[in-house]
């Protein structure tokens, strides 16, 4: 009998092991991205941004040219390489405590200058490769090692709910959350990344995609358990789908 | 070539931009401003890429975006932005970037003023950012000078991949001074095979990064660093001698305070002391091999070292001069520039004191 392939590596993706843990997202997101880029035949002019974070080392993973950034400058490094290179397809993927806390302002004000590249915003409401320190998306409740009875408002506040705040500039063309915790999200979260590129393609603003994404590891929970507390816990404070959509809006 | 008046940040920006730099990123802080302003009507004149960033930290990585891209690229600022950039500059070293930063220096610290100041001295010359590394560090003394040096400056950051600092003072982004356009400009490499241009045919992928987890690669790193830091040594160090050969004194100083020190010189000359100027041109890698064999000359009694600071170029100066000759420090600070009686008198002062001390 013939074989038939059923299933393979993406051409997006080196030929490699990721270091992630079990049940971890960042490696199916990953995937996403670069099944994308291959569907788009981008991956010749494609230019990504590692972020300082457990994706610091997404550059041994992709298949294509990639700039490792300071903790939460990504967004920066990616004007620096849009502005003199528009001809790239530029991509910063960043995680929360990278983008929501150290990087705010360079995430704002990129956002706010219609920046065009498209930014892959990971959000698992945890530090992960640090160790499990509170983010500043870590729900209310919801224990970490700097907050080991778990997030109280009062003394941190609510956690930030970074792609309805971006929405709220002009800059934004695009804003969608996402997840891939089941098969028909991840099928949204594939069409997300197909539409910022397609966007970034067009020049019409910043486009922006956020995942809720796990850290079984130091959630301290099981891979399962993990993707259901994002469905039920943290899809109910962060509700998925479209913020801002320019082009709709025309 | 005729000879035309121009302000010393205006100079910079403009000679920047006939070295090739085709991207600019700065944030406001006086005494640097007239460098983003002139900036952001020339670069996209030049068809470049001009942002002003929302803090000088976003400045700095946006220049290692474009660096990174394989285009020439500046940011400057004064004193209390370049602390904010250190984190960037660590990262260009680690990442072996080139880019040039312009310190227009005023004095500190905290918010200190506005007024010229040389305090960051050895934060430009030992500690850039975090880490083992350096950068090299061009001091110019006049506004000819600094716009010469910034061809110089991104010539020498594409020789050997690393950001390279103008370190000036206000005094020299303030002043308007009689230039001369040179016929030579800067000549970027035509090929930067590092860039992250997108893969290249056989699908090759560039990565840009400072993170080497395993320690002993990162330690092999470094020391490719240490190594490639002998070759600048050893070719790019650069001094300017003025009446040093047989002086009976040499005074050492950067930048401004090296013209106001020549003024001293001149008033000495005349009463019969012949104070040679030593001025190193770059502070980083400092010229210790020069300024030794000046100051083993018989005739030199002494060397004094003239700052706007407390006396850091003074441990230079100290290094170059061991014990061979007594070294002195005169200098003002936190904003107020030496006057060249001052420092006359501090000359005879020392020239006494030694005839004492035998
Ligand atoms: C300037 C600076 N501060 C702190 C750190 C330490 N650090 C490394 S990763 C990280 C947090 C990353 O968390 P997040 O962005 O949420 O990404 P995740 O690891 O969860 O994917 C921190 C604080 C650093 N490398 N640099
Ligand atoms: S620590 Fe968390 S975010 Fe990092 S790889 Fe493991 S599961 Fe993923």
């Amino acid at each position: 009998m013939a074989e038939q392939v059923v299933y393979a590596r993406s051409k997006g993706l080196k030929d490699v092991e990721t270091h992630y843990c079990p049940g971890c997202h960042h490696g199916i997101i990953h995937k996403l991205i670069a099944e994308v880029l291959v569907e788009m035949d981008l991956l010749d002019r494609a230019v990504g941004i590692s972020p300082v974070g457990c994706a610091v080392l997404a550059y041994d993973y992709f298949n294509c040219d990639f700039v490792q950034a300071a903790h939460g400058r990504a967004p920066a490094v990616a004007t620096g390489i849009k502005r003199t290179r528009p001809d790239l397809l530029v991509f910063a993927y960043q995680g929360d405590g990278d983008l929501a806390s150290i990087g705010a302002a360079e995430i704002v004000h990129a956002t706010m200058r219609g920046e065009k590249h498209t930014t892959i915003f990971i959000n698992n409401a945890i530090y992960g490769m640090t160790g499990g320190q509170m983010a500043p998306t870590t729900l209310i409740g919801q224990k970490s090692t700097t907050s080991p009875s778990g997030r109280s408002q009062a003394q941190h506040g609510l956690p930030i709910r970074i792609a309805e705040m971006l929405s709220t500039l002009d800059g934004m063309a695009y804003a969608e959350r996402v997840c891939v915790a089941d098969i028909p999200n991840l099928l949204k979260a594939k069409k997300a990344i197909k539409k910022a590129f397609s966007l970034q393609q067009q020049g019409i603003g910043h486009t922006f995609v956020e995942f809720l994404s796990t850290c079984p590891t130091n959630w301290g929970m099981t891979p399962v358990a993990a993707g259901e507390w994002l469905k039920s816990d943290m899809a109910q404070y962060y509700p998925l789908g479209v913020k801002k959509d320019v082009e709709a809006a025309k | 070539m005729q000879k035309e008046l121009w302000k010393g940040n205006e100079a910079i920006a403009e000679a920047a931009v006939r070295a090739g730099c085709r991207a600019y990123f700065g944030y406001p802080i006086t005494p640097q401003n007239e460098i983003p302003e002139y900036m952001s009507h020339r670069m996209p004149e030049a068809g470049g890429a001009f942002v002003q960033a929302e803090s000088e930290i976003a400045a700095i990585n946006m220049v290692y975006g474009a660096a990174a891209a394989g285009v020439r690229a500046m940011t400057s600022s004064s004193s209390p932005g370049i602390s904010l950039k250190q984190e960037g500059i660590s990262y260009l070293i680690g990442a072996q970037l080139p880019a040039v930063i312009v310190n227009m220096m005023r004095g500190g610290p905290g918010l200190g003023t506005i007024q010229p100041g040389q305090a960051d001295y050895i934060q430009a010359t030992r500690s850039p950012g975090h880490g083992d590394g350096h950068m090299i560090v061009l001091a110019p003394s006049s506004i000819q000078e600094a716009a010469d040096l910034m061809a110089d400056a991104f010539d020498l950051a594409d020789r050997y991949r690393t950001p390279v600092m103008v370190l000036a003072d206000g005094m020299i982004g303030q002043m308007m001074e009689p230039i001369e356009w040179k016929q030579r400009e800067g000549k970027p490499p035509a090929e930067k095979p590092w860039a992250v241009t997108g893969r290249e045919g056989d699908g090759k992928t560039h990565v840009i990064t400072s993170l080497r987890l395993k320690s002993d690669s990162n330690e092999a790193f470094v020391l490719s660093l240490a190594e490639k830091y002998r070759q600048i040594e050893a070719a790019e160090t650069r001094f300017e001698e003025v009446n040093c050969q047989g002086a009976d004194v040499l005074i050492a100083a950067f930048g401004t305070t090296a013209r106001i020190a020549l003024s001293a010189a001149r008033k000495l000359e005349k009463e019969g002391v012949k104070a040679g100027l030593f001025r190193p041109v770059t502070v980083w890698p400092y010229p210790y091999g020069a300024l030794r064999r000046l100051a083993e000359q018989e005739s030199v009694k002494a060397v004094l070292t003239v700052e706007m600071n407390l006396g850091q170029m003074l441990y230079d100066v100290r290094l170059a001069v061991m014990d061979r000759k007594p070294v002195y420090f005169y200098g003002r600070t936190g904003g107020m520039v030496p006057e060249p009686a001052h420092i006359a008198d501090r000359v005879r002062e020392i020239l006494a004191e030694v005839k004492k001390n035998g």
